[in-house]
């Protein structure tokens, strides 16, 4: 329980609460990085230290740490949105669902069978409750950026998970992971482009002309 | 090599259409590299290669499906160079290049013999296909594009965590530690249940996503609606195969673990779901695109249905990927052009395009009776193959519903589709758009119906080897 | 048993004026000036008690009941806690529930010497109170649950007795941080500290507790003001626990330690005042409602 990839996911866990739970967008983009560059740190503890080992984990950093606060940083001020979220529902329904969703992730966590070298590990509680957090960013949030901030929670999530699996997956699939979620992020920046020049806002509710 | 070859050239043109700075010459070539790729995929077709232990092979689904989408890609090519031809003064450069990258996605795609490997590939469709939506840059398409960015993201993260689910089953079971296929069917039998459960749940959620399965389908009737026709075709019979090759990869090894059971009850529950969406939301449909959506959405169902059932259905699935591949690129071409001649795709306002655009509105009309299943079409060979499959398998309720639900939405599309073709034409849409008929513009549908037209009157050996054979590797045994 | 009792209540009784002083020396001295010394707490205790009291004519004997009331609770709370190595006076099964609950009667008291006073300005005071007293309270009920639970045992003198610190080192460790952490949030909103309420603006529209204590003056206000001292000390107590060591078998170190502990504390409480502003009104549920979040997280995680 102590080791410190469990501190590690604690920490993890604690910043989905805060991430649902903070106002300022600013916050909520360094929250994120902050969760990532927490979570690129996992390899080196899980895995004996080889080249791959660093690779993963000096990428992953690279990456969610640094590249993507940069590239979100750089979209807000090129559009000048709100330093708002602006929820679709208020904080504390979310932090509540968020809570609900942890629960429901370790009692789900526990069901499933582990290797005995993850038990009584918060890997698979911690990957889960991100996602849910992640998906929780995604559905009630308005603003196109936020949306983005949940997808890349969504991707915490899976990247825990990954370290477990990472010495059994070969390098480029790992190498593709990361990359496709750069160029996933990067075209998703430049369609919030569009969309601020199109309807001069990022708030996603104003996607709604195209419904039954 | 051949594979290699095919892999490489599409990303090759677009390396050329990066560098080509003529807007005028870039179009030509999309009917070069398809026709090349075209042939590089008969040629590999016809020559099985044994792909143990590596990456990159074709085993009887991979061929299937890469052949299904390179005929696709190949006769939308010349409709290209027409679409172009009317967008002459567009800016093309992005489009064309994220087209011609397409069908290397897909070859990939469809090559992949390594579960990470598949998933980059469909993931990579999905980012391609972002500025092809986006091509019409007006607030519709921006809004098509997000959500269809946002949702497939989603679902494919949703399958990258599936594919790591059974990676971990298989970690559990003591198995091979990796994502190659043959190797999972190999050691599938021993692999942690729970573990292999929850992740195929995962991959089909994710999967289902980017094929459109109800209820993960919403984003489909904004992209295809929004879309260029040509895209439409090519998501709706190309990319939609694509992402059922990967359900079907999920498939093959639940089935060689011995998890038949589970894979049924979700793919019949999908499936029937799938069904019902569509025919409610087919009827009464204004915009001819939309509708064309919710059909596509329909024939996905009617796919995992197929597979569900099992027995001899499996193989009317296989066909059927085949039919409604072709016929949707009919079906979305000849829209586009209705489309772009009434600058509207709203029902009213299309009225009687018989009498203005002869070729596309037959065309058009063709096409709705045979995505529908009409007799002499091979849709509705395959449809009633899978009947068939029912039937002999005794699911008689399932039919009887699979039945039911296929006129509700033969007449909810013929609400929508007789009015367009044969209705009262309005004489003041006319001065609307300079746009006629072009042979380009018309060859390629016509090519296409044609091909459906002969596989419901004569299925050739060599197609129907390669249905069996694919269908030998995902038979859901009854 | 008598020396404790005798013990505790000395403790309780001299040291908790203290605590406000070195919150408010703390404050002083971070802020760059030199402060009021120490012992002026005693001194504005000592000068209320020596005034004449201004009664309204509109209120009854409940406006007196609640200053009483409010330092009577902490007086009786006390004896159910250990103060360090101090093993609690009285101490039965299930008297954690007691101890939520006397705060709460205090509370009602207040709440009601406030609405007593007939002005529309104490009520608000007290909508306030009560608003956030009920979001806090499950907060403490979780964080004894995890304790109960880790201790094997519903009596606060063993669920905060010195098998505390040892069981941070254990698997434990970590769902007993995040209840520290919860008690001392709850310990700040229950005293009505920065950032839930400030205690020295006197700002109508912010004010939580100091608006519900207008009326009251000379040695009913220095009542309030000792028992909210009390009150602070046995919050702080149960923060401090957290760390204490085991006893050392002489009963004057262990009173010496757990004094050093709690003036740390006291300091510590200066320096997040002064690190912190006031949070927004409406924040203050959220942060509420978090806090409740984290004890129950950290249920989760024992439960696990």
């Amino acid at each position: 329980m102590n080791t410190p990839p469990n501190l590690i996911l604690l920490f993890v866990i604690l910043f989905n609460f805060f991430i649902l739970g903070t106002s300022r967008l600013a916050t909520c983009i360094r929250s994120v990085a902050l969760q990532g560059a927490l979570l690129s740190l996992l390899p080196l503890f899980l895995h004996t230290s080889t080249f791959h080992t660093y690779l993963l984990a000096g990428g992953a950093f690279i990456l969610k740490g640094l590249l993507m606060p940069w590239l979100l940083f750089r979209a807000i001020r090129q559009v000048r949105i709100r330093r708002e979220v602006e929820p679709r529902i208020g904080y504390i329904p979310t932090l509540l669902l968020g809570a609900l969703t942890t629960a429901g992730a370790f009692i789900f966590g526990d069901r499933l069978p582990l290797l005995p070298a993850h038990l009584h590990s918060l890997f698979i509680p911690a990957a889960l409750a991100t996602l849910a957090a992640g998906f929780l960013m995604l559905i009630t949030r308005r603003k196109a950026i936020t949306q983005v901030l949940g997808y890349l929670m969504f991707e915490n999530g899976i990247f825990i998970f990954g370290t477990l699996l990472a010495e059994a997956m070969p390098f480029m699939v790992e190498m593709g992971v990361l990359l496709d979620m750069l160029v996933a992020i990067f075209v998703m920046g430049i369609v919030m482009n569009h969309i601020n020049r199109e309807f001069s806002t990022l708030n996603t509710e104003q996607l709604s002309l195209l419904r039954e | 090599m051949l594979l290699y070859a095919a892999i490489f050239l599409p990303f090759a043109a677009a390396l050329i259409a990066v560098l080509l700075p003529s807007d005028r010459l870039r179009p030509w070539l999309i009917p070069v590299t398809a026709l090349i790729h075209f042939s590089l995929v008969l040629q590999l077709t016809a020559t099985p290669t044994a792909s143990a232990g590596s990456l990159i092979g074709l085993d009887a689904l991979g061929r299937f499906i890469l052949f299904v989408v390179s005929l696709l890609y190949a006769a939308c090519s010349f409709y290209a160079l027409g679409y172009f031809r009317c967008h002459a003064d567009w800016e093309n450069r992005i489009f064309i290049t994220a087209l011609l990258t397409f069908p290397g996605a897909m070859t990939i795609a469809a090559a992949a013999q390594h579960l990470g490997l598949l998933w980059v590939a469909v993931e990579a469709t999905t980012l391609l296909s972002a500025p092809m939506i986006y091509y019409n840059r007006n607030r519709f398409s921006i809004e098509a594009t997000w959500k269809y960015l946002l949702l497939c993201s989603v679902g494919i993260a949703l399958a990258m965590l599936g594919i790591l689910f059974v990676g971990y089953a298989g970690l559990h079971g003591g198995g091979e530690q990796e994502l190659l296929l043959d190797r999972m069917l190999a050691s599938a039998p021993l692999y942690s249940k729970p573990w292999l459960r929850a992740g195929f749940v995962f991959l089909l959620v994710g999967f289902g996503t980017k094929m459109g399965l109800a209820p993960l389908h919403t984003w489909k009737p904004d992209a295809y609606g929004e879309a260029p026709g040509l895209v439409g075709g090519l998501l709706a019979g190309g990319l939609t195969s694509v992402a059922f090759l990967a359900i079907l990869r999920s498939v093959q090894i639940m089935i060689a673990a011995g998890e038949q059971a589970l894979v049924r009850q979700m793919l019949l529950a999908l499936g029937v779901l799938s069904l019902v969406f569509a025919a409610i939301f087919v009827i009464r449909q204004r915009d001819i695109k939309r509708m064309l959506a919710y059909s596509s959405v329909e024939h996905m169902g009617i796919l995992v249905i197929g597979v569900a059932v099992g027995g001899v259905a499996t193989y009317g699935a296989m066909f059927h990927v085949l039919n409604n591949a072709l016929t949707k690129g009919v079906l979305f071409m000849t829209a586009g052009n209705i489309h772009r001649y009434y600058g509207s795709k709203r029902m009213c306002e299309t009225q009687g395009a018989l009498t203005v655009l002869p070729y596309s509105a037959s065309l058009f009309l063709a096409g709705f009776l045979a995505i529908t299943g009409s007799p002499p079409f091979a849709p509705f060979m395959s449809e009633f193959t899978i009947l068939r499959g029912m039937f002999a398998g005794g699911h008689l309720a399932l039919s009887a519903v699979f039945i039911g639900l296929l006129v509700v939405i033969f007449i909810g599309m013929g609400g929508t589709v007789l009015p367009v073709a044969m209705g009262p034409h309005m004489e003041e849409a006319e001065e609307a758009t300079d746009y006629r008929e072009t042979p380009l513009t018309v060859a390629s549908p016509l090519l296409l119906l044609a091909a459906v037209l002969c596989l419901g009157i004569y299925l050739p050996e060599p197609l129907r080897l390669m249905f069996t054979e694919a269908a030998k590797l995902v038979e859901v045994a009854p | 048993m008598f020396i404790r009792l005798l013990l505790h209540l000395l403790l309780l009784a001299g040291l908790s004026p203290l605590l406000i002083g070195v919150i408010t020396r703390t404050k002083a001295i971070i802020a760059g000036r030199r402060g009021a010394p120490l012992w002026q707490p005693y001194r504005d205790l000592g000068k209320l008690f020596r005034k004449d009291m201004v009664l309204s004519s509109t209120t009854t004997w409940v406006f007196r009941a609640g200053p009483v009331v409010g330092i009577a609770v902490p007086l009786m709370a006390a004896l159910l806690i250990p103060f360090g190595a101090i093993g609690a006076p009285f101490s039965f099964s299930g008297d954690l529930v007691l101890f939520v609950y006397l705060f709460g009667l205090a509370r009602f008291f207040t709440v009601l010497a406030a609405l007593d006073t007939g002005s529309s300005f104490e009520g608000m005071g007290a909508a306030r109170e009560a608003t956030f007293s009920c979001l806090a309270e499950p907060t403490l009920f979780v964080a004894f649950i995890v304790l109960a639970r880790i201790s094997g045992s519903f009596t606060l003198d063993t669920m905060f007795g010195t098998l505390l610190a040892n069981n941070l080192q254990t698997v434990y460790g970590v769902s007993l941080v995040l209840t520290a952490i919860c008690l001392f949030i709850i310990m700040l909103a229950e005293n009505c500290r920065i950032p839930f309420d400030d205690p020295n603006t006197h700002l109508e529209l912010t004010m939580i507790h100091e608006v519900m204590v207008l009326d009251h003056s000379g040695p009913d206000f220095g009542l309030i003001l000792y028992g909210a001292a009390m009150k602070l000390m046995v919050m702080g107590t149960l923060v401090v626990n957290f760390v204490m060591p085991p006893a050392t078998g002489h009963l004057l170190l262990d009173a010496g330690l757990y004094v050093a502990a709690l003036l740390a504390l006291a300091a510590g409480i200066g320096l997040v005042e002064s690190g912190m502003a006031r949070l927004r009104l409406i924040k203050v549920p959220q942060l509420l409602i978090g806090t409740s979040l984290l004890s129950f997280f950290a249920l989760v995680l024992l439960l696990r």
